[in-house]
C-alpha cells in the first residue's frame, strides 16, 4: 500500500508531509510527558522487530497462498498508539530510503495511511473499545481483526484519494476505489488474523505487556480532537500556501497538453529561443529535417525537435558518466 | 537463514552502507546540503504534468554525475531501482485503459495513456534513485545528524537509528525462527496457522527482552537520553555551491525546455 513518489503531485505530498508531522509532533511530546526514556529503545527495537517480521509468509488456510503483516495495529498494541506511530514512521523512512519502498515526498502521504489510521483512529476507537472491559482471547481476536480491517479500508481509501487529487494518473476513481478496497479488505482479514494470534500469544505468555501498553494512557476524546485540530491547521496552511504556488505553476492537464505540443515554452523563453536560434543557423546538423511541417500538424516540427532533443539529453547525459569515471580513473591511475 | 526476501534485505542494506563509506568529493558534502539538493529534485521531477515525458529526461543528469563522481556500484543499485518498478508499471499500466484521449507525442497522435504511463515509468526510476543515492553517499548516521540540525526532536532521531541499528540483528533472528520452522516443517510454503502466534510471539516476547538489555547496556554507557555523534560537520562554500549549482540546474530544467532546445538545434525548426 506504499505511495510512490512519481504518483503524488507536490502539493499533495506537501499536505500530507504538514499532516504527518503535526502528528509525529504531538506524539513526541505525549511521550516526553508521560514516559521515561526506557520507552526510546523499546520503540527503536520493536519498530525493528515488525520490519523484519514483515518478511515473515504467513500460509493462509485453504488457499495455499500467504500474507505477511503490515503491524500499525500490533505496534499500538505493545507500544501504545504514540510510540507505535513513531515507531511506524522510522519503519516507513528506513523503507524509503533503503527499499524505495514509497518515497521521499509520498513519506507523509505513507506515515499517514500506515500509521495514523492504525494508531489513532483503529486502535482507540475500535481495539480500545472493545478490550474496554478486559482482555479475553475472544475480544483480542474480534479486536484485532476489525480493528486492522478498518485501518487498511481507511488507509487504501487514503491512498485513492491521494491519487485522485495528485492527477498524475488517469484511473477513474470508481474503478480504483473498486479494485482497492476488496482487495485491502482480503488482505486485512489475513493481517487481522495473524494479528489476533500473536497478540493472544503474547497476552497469554507475558499479560503485562499488554496491558501495561493499554493501561492509564489512555486516548481520551480530548487528545484525539487535538491530533485532527493540529492536522487540520497544519494541511490548511500548507494546502493555502502550496495551491497559491501551483496556481503561478499550473501543472493542469490543458497546461501539460500545451507543452507536449511545445507552443508555449520557446515564446515564453524569448532570450533562450533568440540565442538558440542564432546558433542553430550555424550548428544545425539537419537543417531541413521537417521545416515545412504539413498543415495542420504545425507542431510536428516542435514534437520531432524534442523527439531528437531528447535522444540527444540521453545520449549527453550517458557521455557525461562515462566522461566523468574515465577522468576519475586516470587521476587515480597518475595517484598511484 | 534460506528466506531470500531477508538475505535480499540484509545485501541490499549492506551494500548501501558499505557505498556511504566512501570518501569521494560527494560523499564529503554537507548532508544538511544533500538531503536539500534530493528534496529539491523529487519536487521538481514529480512537478511535472503527466503527458510531459520529454522534459523529464534531462533530470538523468543528477543521477548520472552523482553515480560517477561517487564512484558508486552502478550495476548492483540499478538492479535494487529495477525491483521496485514492477510495482508502479502495476498502477501505470492501467493508464492506457481509461485515458484513450489522444495527445501529440514525437510528431504523432498517440493514447494519452501510453505517454502518461511512460511518465510515470520515467518519474519513478528518477525518484527512486535519487533516494538510494541520499543514502549511498551519505548514510544513515550522518542524515541523522542533518535530521537534528533541522530541528527534528532527538527522540525520533534516536529511536530511527536505533531501528536501523536492530533492522539487521533482528532480521537475523527472524531469518533463524524461519529456518528452524522449515526444517521441522518440510514441504510448507508459509508458517501455518498453528504456528501463528506462537512463531511470531515468541520472537516479540525476546524482542522486549533485548530491548531491555539494550538500555541497560546504554545506561552502564553514559546514556541520558541525548544523542550524541562525536563530530559537529560545518557547512563549507562548496557545499552552499554545490546546492546552489544543484537547484540552479533544477529550476532551469523546469523552466525551459532543454531537450525541445537541443532538438531545434539541430533540427533547425526554430522559426
Amino acid at each position: 500500500m506504499h505511495m510512490a513518489d512519481a504518483l503524488i503531485s507536490p502539493a499533495v505530498g506537501g499536505v500530507m508531509w504538514a499532516a504527518a508531522v503535526g502528528t509525529a509532533a504531538y506524539s513526541i511530546k505525549k511521550i516526553r510527558n508521560e514516559m521515561d526514556e526506557k520507552k526510546i529503545p523499546l520503540m527503536g527495537v520493536m519498530g525493528a522487530f515488525v520490519f523484519a517480521a514483515q518478511m515473515i509468509n504467513f500460509t493462509i488456510p485453504g488457499t495455499g497462498s500467504s500474507g505477511h503483516i503490515g503491524g500499525g495495529i500490533l505496534l499500538a498494541v505493545l507500544l501504545g498508539p504514540y510510540a507505535a506511530f513513531l515507531s511506524m514512521a522510522s519503519i516507513l523512512l528506513i523503507q524509503a530510503l533503503f527499499f524505495a519502498d514509497g518515497g521521499l515526498l509520498a513519506f507523509g502521504s505513507n506515515v499517514f495511511n500506515m500509521g495514523f489510521y492504525t494508531c489513532f483512529i483503529a486502535y482507540p476507537l475500535i481495539f480500545r473499545w472493545i478490550t474496554r472491559k478486559g482482555m479475553s482471547s475472544r475480544r483480542i481476536i474480534t479486536a484485532s481483526l476489525i480493528s486492522v480491517v478498518i485501518g487498511l479500508q481507511m488507509g487504501s481509501l487514503s491512498v485513492v484519494l491521494q491519487t485522485l487529487f495528485s492527477g498524475k494518473t488517469a484511473l477513474p476513481f470508481g474503478t480504483f476505489l473498486l479494485f482497492m478496497q476488496p482487495v485491502h479488505l482480503a488482505i486485512g482479514i489475513m493481517e487481522g488474523l495473524v494479528t489476533a494470534a500473536v497478540v493472544t500469544f503474547v497476552w497469554k505468555a507475558r499479560p503485562e505487556i499488554i496491558e501495561r501498553a493499554s493501561e492509564g494512557k489512555a486516548l481520551v476524546g480530548i487528545s484525539l480532537k487535538k491530533v485532527i485540530l493540529i492536522i487540520a491547521i497544519a494541511t490548511v496552511l500548507t494546502g493555502g500556501v502550496l495551491s497559491w504556488f501551483a496556481s503561478s505553476n499550473p501543472d493542469g492537464l490543458e497546461w501539460s497538453m500545451f507543452k507536449t505540443a511545445g507552443t508555449t515554452e520557446l515564446e515564453a523563453s524569448g532570450e533562450v529561443h533568440e540565442a538558440a536560434s542564432g546558433i542553430q543557423s550555424k550548428t544545425a546538423i539537419l537543417p531541413d529535417y521537417s521545416i515545412n511541417a504539413p498543415e495542420g500538424l504545425e507542431n510536428a516540427g516542435t514534437s520531432i525537435s524534442g523527439l531528437v532533443g531528447g535522444l540527444m539529453t540521453l545520449v549527453l547525459a550517458g557521455l557525461t558518466g562515462f566522461i566523468i569515471s574515465i577522468a576519475k580513473r586516470r587521476s587515480k591511475k597518475a595517484a598511484a | 537463514m534460506n528466506n531470500p526476501n531477508i538475505i535480499n534485505s540484509i545485501y541490499n542494506m549492506r551494500l548501501l552502507d558499505e557505498a556511504a563509506l566512501k570518501t569521494t568529493a560527494v560523499h564529503r558534502i554537507h548532508p544538511l546540503v544533500k538531503l536539500v539538493t534530493t528534496l529539491a529534485y523529487l519536487v521538481v521531477v514529480v512537478s511535472f504534468g503527466k503527458y510531459e515525458t520529454g522534459r523529464l529526461l534531462p533530470f538523468l543528469f543528477y543521477p548520472v554525475v552523482i553515480f560517477a563522481f561517487a564512484e558508486l556500484p552502478v550495476i548492483s543499485m540499478l538492479k535494487r531501482i529495477l525491483i521496485v518498478e514492477p510495482l508502479i508499471i502495476g498502477i501505470g499500466i492501467l493508464n492506457p485503459l481509461f485515458d484513450r484521449q489522444a495527445v501529440m507525442f514525437a510528431g504523432v497522435l498517440v493514447p494519452g495513456g501510453w505517454v502518461a504511463f511512460l511518465s510515470i515509468f520515467i518519474k519513478c526510476s528518477l525518484t527512486v534513485t535519487a533516494a538510494l543515492l541520499l543514502i549511498a553517499t551519505t548514510g544513515m548516521d550522518k542524515l541523522a545528524l542533518a535530521l537534528r540540525m533541522l530541528k527534528v526532536p532527538r527522540l525520533f532521531v534516536l529511536q530511527l537509528l536505533l531501528t536501523y541499528r536492530y533492522i539487521s540483528v533482528l532480521m537475523e533472528e527472524v531469518g533463524r525462527s524461519l529456518k528452524a520452522y522449515s526444517l521441522k516443517a518440510p514441504e510448507h510454503k508459509g508458517v501455518q496457522r498453528s504456528a501463528w502466534g506462537p512463531l511470531a510471539g515468541q520472537l516479540i516476547l525476546r524482542t522486549f527482552d533485548r530491548a531491555q538489555r539494550v538500555y541497560q547496556a546504554m545506561c552502564l554507557r553514559g546514556f541520558n537520553g541525548e544523542y550524541n555523534t562525536g563530530g559537529n560537520i560545518r557547512l563549507r562554500s562548496a557545499d552552499l555551491g554545490y546546492l546552489a549549482g544543484w537547484v540552479l540546474l533544477f529550476i532551469s530544467l523546469k523552466r525551459y525546455d532543454i531537450p525541445l532546445i537541443i532538438g531545434s538545434l539541430l533540427t533547425g525548426v526554430v522559426k
